[in-house]
């Protein structure tokens, strides 16, 4: 059984369907990555896997161990962060607060749990720096390490690399396909051409007839195509 | 300075002014507490909002010379809070509406209802206390010393046990959410110890004057340090000194309590920037 399963899951919010009969799963050690235009559901879809938001019909089902609420997510940033006056400590143990149930504060193992990730991610130096003086880069990887204190198995990464020139984006690339050789397993959602090549599925969505294959079926298919052409206009 | 300083001592012999200082300190300690999360939020308008509904319900309670006039203020209050947090979270433009129309309306009917029952033959003087706090502070109770002190105690202790979260749903909702937390309990939580804290501070600066408390110390603090628990211990320490520091010289110079509180508030902020654009 797979992490993840969604079959004829049909999307949206107050009643107005945005994107229908998705069909799509996420196992152990996957990537996949999910494209697709403005306002085809891609924000819709983030919230109901993470469970902020009610699905309008079909089924989602999470399974092989993981419950509901065990999705590390990377959101993206909101305006209310960048002059928020936090260290980065701060930020990265406040994601060890869902492991830490009724208990009012941190003990030693949330705490050893954000140091261990944030040495992984090479920002352990950083963690007295104030959060809004960080760069775009070192912002992403403090909100990581975040994400991974949070959860262990699957990570869902919103827009990661929005905004970050091509140097911090190949090295935020380089970061995620560590995490996946390590068997985390890695849902994308990307604007960027660049994060199809690192995925091993991909889901394109559209209002209808959406399409979930592989990298390889992807590339042969028209879907691509429309995909390049649209990044290359606006681009 | 010698002179000052015995003039002090002397009015320190009345309990009347034994309890101002406490109920100033207390109040002042509480509000920078909740300031931080609500500046941070953008909710700072929230204090207004709920401050002139304070105003309103205590127009109300007056009129039925309610002899507790906080049982009817503080339900209020905390109604209204409730309300001004829900719709401000789908929408930020509605939720700024909201807060704007029940702040208006709230003073405006408050006003009114005065105006129209008032037994009182001084009903200017009546509103203009209540929104300036010019004397209460210097009139309070020994029962009301001691609600506002357990009322103190509760909050300090809500935001201590529930610190974490607090920082936890005021950098990022969504996450908190999506980590399973009930990030509107925590939300309802804070409305509901909004309320409570404005509907405090009422006494010490007026119902006008009451964001004033909630985001100065806030915002200086902001200036000066980066972390998040350092800013909530420096706006505290901020709060209770400029509190201290009002409440004092507006006994020794016979000024409005409440507007000699804020405008040490603005003094301290004045500083506080200076102090981060040096650093």
């Amino acid at each position: 059984m797979a992490y993840i399963t969604c079959s004829h899951l049909t999307l949206g919010y107050d009643g107005k369907t945005v994107a229908s009969d998705l069909n799509f799963k996420v196992e152990q050690g996957d990537y996949l990555c999910i494209v697709g235009e403005n306002g085809t559901g891609k924000s819709t879809l983030i919230k109901t896997l993470l469970g902020l938001q009610e699905k309008i019909s079909g089924e989602m089902l999470m399974g092989d161990g993981l419950n509901p609420y065990e999705i590390g997510y990377l959101p993206q940033q909101t305006a209310v962060q960048k002059d928020f006056p936090a260290t980065v400590w701060e930020i990265v143990l406040s994601g060890t607060l869902s492991g830490c149930g009724r208990k009012p504060f941190y003990g030693k193992a949330e705490k050893n749990l954000a140091e261990e990730t944030m040495k992984k991610l090479g920002i352990w130096d950083l963690r007295k720096k104030c959060y809004r003086y960080l760069s775009g880069g070192q912002q992403q990887r403090a909100l990581l390490a975040r994400a991974l204190c949070a959860a262990r198995r699957v990570l869902l990464l919103d827009e990661p690399v929005a905004g970050l020139d091509p140097k911090v984006t190949t090295e935020f690339y380089q970061i995620t396909k560590m995490l996946h050789t390590e068997g985390i397993a890695i849902i994308m959602v990307s604007h960027d051409v660049q994060a199809v090549n690192f995925a091993a599925h991909i889901l394109h969505i559209q209002q209808e007839n959406s399409f979930y294959g592989t990298k390889e079926e992807y590339l042969e298919s028209d879907y691509r195509k429309l995909f390049t052409m649209q990044r290359g206009i606006e681009s | 300075m010698d002179r000052l300083f015995h003039e002090f001592l002397f009015y320190m012999q009345y309990p009347f002014v034994r309890y101002a200082l406490i109920v100033g300190v207390l109040t002042a300690l509480c509000s920078s507490l909740l300031g931080v999360t609500l500046v941070l939020k953008r909710f700072s308008f929230i204090g207004d909002g709920l401050s002139h509904v304070a105003f309103g319900a205590l127009a109300i309670s007056t009129i039925f010379k309610l002899a507790n006039s906080t049982l009817l203020i503080m339900p209020v209050t905390v109604i209204a809070a409730i309300f001004l947090l829900r719709t401000g979270q789908h929408t930020r433009i509605k939720g700024d509406a909201a807060i704007a129309m029940l702040s208006v309306g709230a003073l405006a009917v408050g006003y009114l209802v005065l105006h129209l029952f008032s037994t009182s033959a001084n009903i200017s003087g009546d509103v203009c206390s209540t929104l300036f706090g010019s004397t209460s502070i210097l009139t309070l109770t020994k029962n009301e010393v001691a609600l506002c002190i357990v009322m103190s105690v509760c909050v300090i202790l809500f935001y201590i046990l529930f610190y974490n979260r607090i920082f936890a749903v005021t950098f990022d909702e969504d996450f908190t959410k999506a980590t399973g937390k009930n990030a509107e309990l925590y939300n309802l939580l804070i409305a509901v110890v909004t309320a409570v804290i404005i509907v405090l501070s009422m006494n010490l600066v007026g119902s006008l004057l009451i964001s004033a408390l909630i985001i100065f110390p806030a915002l200086s603090a902001m200036r000066v340090v980066i972390s998040f628990k350092g800013v909530v211990i420096c706006s505290a320490i901020l709060s209770v000194a400029g509190a201290l520091t009002g409440i004092l010289l507006s006994i020794l110079f016979s000024t409005p309590t409440g507007a000699t509180i804020v405008a040490t508030d603005i003094l301290l902020f004045f500083l506080s920037c200076l102090i981060g654009k040096i650093t």
